[in-house]
């Protein structure tokens, strides 16, 4: 009964389910690889120890993406200077000491609403609120301060998930020793949960790595070279930004191919470091 | 031999369902008080009420009075941290913090401002002697403290109790998530514990009570039915519910 035979069509019906599922397997990697390939073919040759080690100069009418680089850096610092204080408080707020478990409820679909907006909206009330109404003009930090906007939602998203999985029975264990709350969510609470506050700061860099739209109207395009407390208060184009400039604006193809392959190594990097994270914890969960 | 702790009147309600119905009780101290029920009978809401755990789940109402050495615990002035560090607990399930042996059974002094190392040192080695489980552990006190046999994480989670320095240990099930070895090494460990501190155990195991129990009480549906010495509540009980349960015909 069991070994009888399938019918001839329920056996041509699995083969014509297993190759579509091969080719559209096969489809989607190649496509990957194709892009990623050519990113790189088209741009490593572009990148020169000059290119990433000088700013641009009219003068001598050569381009350099080192203000550009310092952009990136110096933004990607200030988004996380704030988000990830901002963003895991609001997180342990919510979950541990909230009692409004309605209000909560709400602030989390606003949350996940909010994570779901078109970035170039961001950008429009940056530009509004920070660069305009708060007088900061164009600037590296209302750029900043944009992607924290951009950046929180997906930062306490994370911590709250990680936050719920930290098992009840560890701080009932130090509630029962006496600890008070504070103390109970720093030594028992927090560290359980160091994961996902990565987690959330890696997926925050990869991007603001990636954003273009909500810096246009609120960082600008300069090119300048400038110290960290000086480029915070000017404009600054970031990688990304400097790309669009750079293909749209001046034409130089070579050049947005050269950051777009080191775009594409950093992504890679950031992915990588996100996979161990998870790993190393993991691991020290379980010993 | 004087009561440590007492209840008068006890009352607590989750939400509109009432879990303990006027419980009056006064525990000896230096002694092992055995709380025996079937399942449901509102043991563990009891015991947690000893040392205010109940405080952390919302919708919790509580009437009546406890008084530990003569204060009653619901008072504002009482620090409830300080209550829970002299009634400490054990919990069912063994739950070492993720942590080193060490940094697990310092939690406690810390908690309370000890810092010297030296202090600790000394409070951590007591501790797990006391708890029976110093050398099996005594060279890896550095590792982490989830590498442990169920027996040893709960034996572990006792000496982290000891190491606050309580004055009662409060015990829920501690046995019941263990192996028959296990079990009798922590049944052994309370007898020897009982010299010192004062321990409330909460049993399923009728055997358990008797084997090291001087009192029991017996809770059915949130009441207590019946409380006194454990020879005596066994053997000849007062109240026909208590006979009933201990002979098995329910719960
Ligand atoms: N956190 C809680 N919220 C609501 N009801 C609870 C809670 N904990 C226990 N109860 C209820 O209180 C009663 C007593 O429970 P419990 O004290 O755990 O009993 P026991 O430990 O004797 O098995 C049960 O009816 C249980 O459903
Ligand atoms: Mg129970």
């Amino acid at each position: 009964m069991l070994k009888g035979k399938l019918s001839g069509k329920r056996k041509a019906y699995i083969t014509a389910m297993r190759t579509a599922m091969l080719v559209s397997t096969v489809l989607t990697a190649a496509l990957v690889l194709f892009l990623v390939i050519y990113v790189l073919i088209k741009g490593i040759p572009n990148i020169s120890w000059e290119l990433i080690s000088t700013k641009p100069s009219y003068l001598s009418d050569k381009i350099g993406i080192l203000p550009d680089i310092m952009n990136t850096v110096y933004i990607v610092l200030a988004t996380l200077v704030i988000v990830l204080p901002l963003g895991a408080g609001a997180a342990v707020y919510l979950t541990e000491y909230a009692k409004n478990k309605k209000l909560v409820g709400m602030i989390e679909y606003a949350a996940e609403t909010l994570s779901g907006i078109p970035s170039i909206i961001y950008g429009l009330v940056g530009m509004l609120f920070f660069c305009q109404f708060l007088n900061m003009e164009t600037s590296l930090l209302a750029g900043a301060l944009t992607l924290v906007i951009m950046n929180l939602p997906t930062v306490m998203r994370t911590t709250q998930e990680s936050l719920k999985t930290v098992p009840q029975s560890y701080r009932d264990g130090a509630f029962g020793l006496g600890a008070g709350k504070w103390r109970v969510i720093r030594t028992v609470v927090l560290p359980g949960c160091v994961d996902g506050i990565i987690t959330g700061c890696i997926l925050s860099v990869g991007r603001i790595l990636g954003e273009s739209a909500a810096l246009l109207f609120t960082a600008g395009f300069a090119h300048a070279l400038n110290g960290i407390i000086d480029g915070l208060t000017s404009p600054g184009a970031t990688l990304t930004v400097a790309l669009y400039v750079y293909a749209k604006e001046q034409g130089e193809f070579g050049v947005a191919f050269a950051i777009a392959a080191i775009l594409m190594i950093l992504t890679l990097l950031i992915n990588l470091s996100a996979t161990l994270v998870g790993r190393y914890f993991a691991k020290r969960r379980n010993v | 031999m004087s009561d440590i702790m007492t209840a008068k009147e006890l009352c607590l309600w989750y939400g509109s369902s009432q879990a303990l119905k006027n419980v009056s009780i006064s525990i000896p101290e230096k002694s092992i008080t055995a709380l025996i029920g079937p399942s449901g009978c509102g043991k563990s809401t009891f015991l947690k009420t000893l040392n205010r755990m109940n405080d952390l789940i919302p919708e919790v109402k509580i009437t009546g009075e406890v008084s530990y050495k003569g204060v009653n615990i619901f008072d504002s002035s009482v620090d409830v941290c300080e209550l829970r560090r002299e009634v400490g607990m054990v919990f069912q399930k063994p739950n070492p913090f993720p942590m080193s042996i060490y940094d697990n059974i310092a939690y406690g002094p810390r908690t309370h401002g000890v810092k010297s190392k030296a202090k600790l040192d000394e409070i951590v080695e007591r501790a797990l002697r006391d708890a029976a489980i110093w050398d099996e552990v005594k060279d890896r006190l550095k590792k982490n403290a989830l590498g442990l046999s169920g027996g040893q994480q709960q034996r572990l989670c006792i000496a982290r109790a000891l190491a606050a320095e309580p004055q009662v240990l409060l015990m829920d099930e501690p046995t019941s998530a263990l192996d028959p070895i296990s079990t009798s090494r922590i049944e052994e460990l309370a007898l020897q514990l009982k010299e010192k501190y004062t321990i409330i155990i909460v049993t399923h195991n009728m055997q358990q009570a008797v084997r090291i129990s001087d009192n029991t009480a017996f809770f059915l549906l949130g009441e207590l039915v019946e409380f006194g010495e454990t020879e005596k509540l066994f053997s000849q009980p007062k109240e026909k519910r208590t006979e009933d349960y201990i002979t098995g015909r329910f719960g």
